[in-house]
């Protein structure tokens, strides 16, 4: 076996230009192949940054009906839904795909009712939030603090802002120990948050670009849940976020929080539900769009590894031709037909092994032009490349099968008379 | 003494759909251990088949074969190989050596078959270029070879798996006078030392080499005797 490895290359150094030419069809076709896979990977990793963000596996569970998110502003109260319990807290934590869970009331805010000063927001994101809430998001304290138990217990008039809004309302100045105005209502400014990794790209939906992409002065508004009423008189039905246990788990976690917390509810309007988002799943048929063009050019760049193949089989017939007089003297002396049929099994593969082996370099080469000439983010898929030369390998066993069969079938005495 | 080879009325007719074309006609040919024999006859006269028929590269219409005392007709594909390989060595007119490859590692190639160990498989064959007189050039490749030297490799190679016959066939086809004289001195060396050797010539001169002649005609083997011999002595054409 060795020894037949070590005859393969010597013959391919030999001809170093024929096996070049022979192997070029299987270099453009992996070439090909691995080029288009890295930018699926490149393409998928990309989207899922965007879509879920870094390693935060939060799924929101809202309110909503028939597809829509429900909008307090918009609509009045819900009766039959009331603010999420603690036991249905427990329920929900009890679930193996969830690691965390925060409660809270939201309202975006389409008018301008936040003022400092002078300056004011025109629209916000107001949020009554429990204590879980900045933790379970990812959301790290940039100045001050977040809420504290007393701030929950007396109803405290404290406000943590998101650095947009601290920007938009302060410009510059310290915020902390400012008293801002919110519906008339005057609240202390006792920290400003920040989501840290996640805060440029974690685009979940278009309010949230609107809000981000603004040049209205917009941002997020936190306060402790327990003062809520006394902006908006009344608990409102609370929104739910969880924490996955792994990225995987994100649809599942979600999913099943929303069953738990529609089973609470007891509302007259039967179309209103907890849904789940489910970004994972709309990752996957975001990828699923875009992998099926891709997966066409996979099927062309087949057809070139198919044509590399049959060049394969050309020139090993044409080897086999060439060296009728070596099979035959081999099998004079005692070659079995099986020895010279690994043998030239062994050279085919081994050429279009070596072939596969340049055609993974010069995908990865072709990779990074894409990249720099398009901007398509590539990301090397090395599991990818191993099938690949594998797979290079299947070529020159299945298209040397027939020149090796031939050249194993030779018959001695006509193979040492050819000369 | 025991015999080698012991070919009893071996016919061979090569069949086309046109014509049977008849090419070895009741040949008797038995050689015990240690024989030199030549087989000596003019082109066409059927020594390349009855050759191949000895060097189990080809089969006879009719006739038994026995190589070391086994019938070795009937045999599938995969055990006349193997027969080959472990009893016959064979030295061809053009060497058929690989021409990409060391004297060495031509030598070596019998072995490679045979599933010596890399380590054993290099002993022995430096032992058989040895033997042979190419201590010197084991690394050189055929083409910095002479061409007596490369049939001394050649016979190396055949030597190395220590057959029970050599199988010679025009083996000085391919050289000058000088390299002829020197290798059919080695084939006397080698069969003074009990290799059993069986040659194929056209040359009454390198058939003399042999201890015993055979002549093929038509087909028909002959063993020549001794007034034979005298009169081709005579006439010039021996040493």
């Amino acid at each position: 076996m060795f020894e037949n490895i070590r005859l393969a290359f010597q013959g391919i150094l030999a001809h170093k230009m024929r096996s070049l030419l022979t192997m070029l069809g299987i270099i453009i076709g992996i070439g090909s192949i691995i080029a288009i896979v890295s930018t699926i990977q490149g393409t998928n990793d990309q989207l899922r940054e965007q879509l879920i963000g870094s390693g935060n596996n939060t799924v929101k569970v809202t309110l909503g009906s028939g597809g829509e998110s429900y909008d307090m502003e918009m609509s009045s109260s819900l009766a039959g839904i009331y603010p999420v319990s603690d036991a249905t807290v427990e329920r929900i934590l009890a679930l193996d795909t969830v690691d965390r869970v925060t409660c809270y009331t939201n309202r975006v805010l389409w008018e301008t009712a936040v003022y400092y000063k002078d300056r004011s927001l025109t629209t916000s994101n107001i949020s009554g939030v429990d204590d879980q809430y900045f933790d379970t998001l990812g959301y790290r304290v940039r100045t001050g603090r977040e809420f504290l138990q007393s701030d929950y217990d007396h109803f405290a008039k404290v406000v943590v802002l998101d650095q947009t809004a601290s920007d938009s309302l302060f410009k510059g100045e310290d915020p902390l120990g400012k008293t801002i105005e919110i519906y008339k209502n005057p609240f202390t400014v006792v920290g400003v948050v920040y989501e840290p990794s996640t805060f440029e790209s974690n685009i979940e939906d278009i309010e949230d670009y609107q809000l981000m992409n603004d040049e209205e002065a917009t941002g997020m508004i936190f306060i402790p849940k327990a003062s809520w009423p006394i902006l908006f008189k009344y608990d409102e039905p609370e929104n739910v976020i969880v924490k996955a246990s792994d990225t995987d788990a994100m649809t599942k976690a979600g999913q099943r929080t929303a069953k738990i917390l529609n089973s609470t509810i007891t509302v007259e309007n039967p179309t209103v539900t907890y849904e789940a988002e489910d970004l994972l799943g709309d990752l996957k048929n975001k990828q699923k769009m875009q992998n099926a063009t891709n997966i066409q050019l996979m099927w062309i760049a087949g057809i070139s590894l198919l044509v590399g193949g049959i060049g394969v089989m050309n020139i090993m017939l044409v080897s086999v031709t060439e060296r009728t007089s070596e099979i035959g003297l081999k099998k004079a002396i005692g070659a079995r037909k099986s020895s010279i049929l690994w043998q030239f099994l062994t050279e085919a593969s081994v050429l279009t092994s070596l072939g596969g082996l340049l055609g993974v370099a010069a995908g990865v080469v072709m990779a990074r032009i894409i990249n720099i000439a398009t901007g398509i983010p590539v990301g090397i898929n090395w599991l990818a490349a191993i099938i690949a030369v594998f797979f290079s390998m299947g070529i020159g066993i299945i298209f040397g099968l027939i020149p090796s069969i031939q050249a194993s079938n030779l018959d001695p005495i006509d193979a040492l008379r050819r000369e | 003494m025991s015999l080698v080879l012991k070919l009893d009325h071996i016919y061979k007719d090569y069949i086309t759909p046109k014509l049977i074309v008849p090419v070895l006609h009741d040949v008797c040919l038995h050689v015990e251990e240690g024989e030199y024999v030549a087989i000596m006859g003019p082109s066409g006269s059927g020594k390349s088949t009855l050759m191949n028929i000895i060097g189990c590269l080809d089969r006879p219409t009719k006739g038994t074969y026995e190589l070391n005392g086994v019938n070795v007709l009937n045999k599938d594909d995969k055990t006349m190989a193997s027969i080959r390989l472990n009893n016959l060595g064979f030295v061809f007119q053009n060497f058929e050596l690989l021409s990409r490859q060391t004297a060495l590692a031509n030598v070596e190639l019998p072995l490679v078959y045979a599933g010596v160990r890399k380590r054993e498989r290099i002993q022995r064959a430096k032992q058989a270029l040895t033997r042979v007189g190419l201590a010197d050039r084991m690394n050189f490749t055929p083409a910095q070879l002479s061409g007596g030297q490369k049939q001394r490799v050649a016979i190396a190679r055949a030597m190395v798996n220590h057959p029970r016959l050599l199988l010679a066939d025009e083996p000085t086809g391919a050289l000058d006078s000088r390299s002829s004289t020197a290798l059919m001195e080695l084939f006397e060396e080698l069969n003074n030392e009990g290799v059993t050797i069986l040659m194929i010539t056209h040359s009454p001169e390198i058939a003399s080499y042999a201890k015993r002649v055979c002549n093929i005609f038509d087909g028909i083997l002959t063993e020549r005797t001794d007034s034979d011999r005298t009169r081709i002595e005579a006439a010039g054409g021996g040493r």
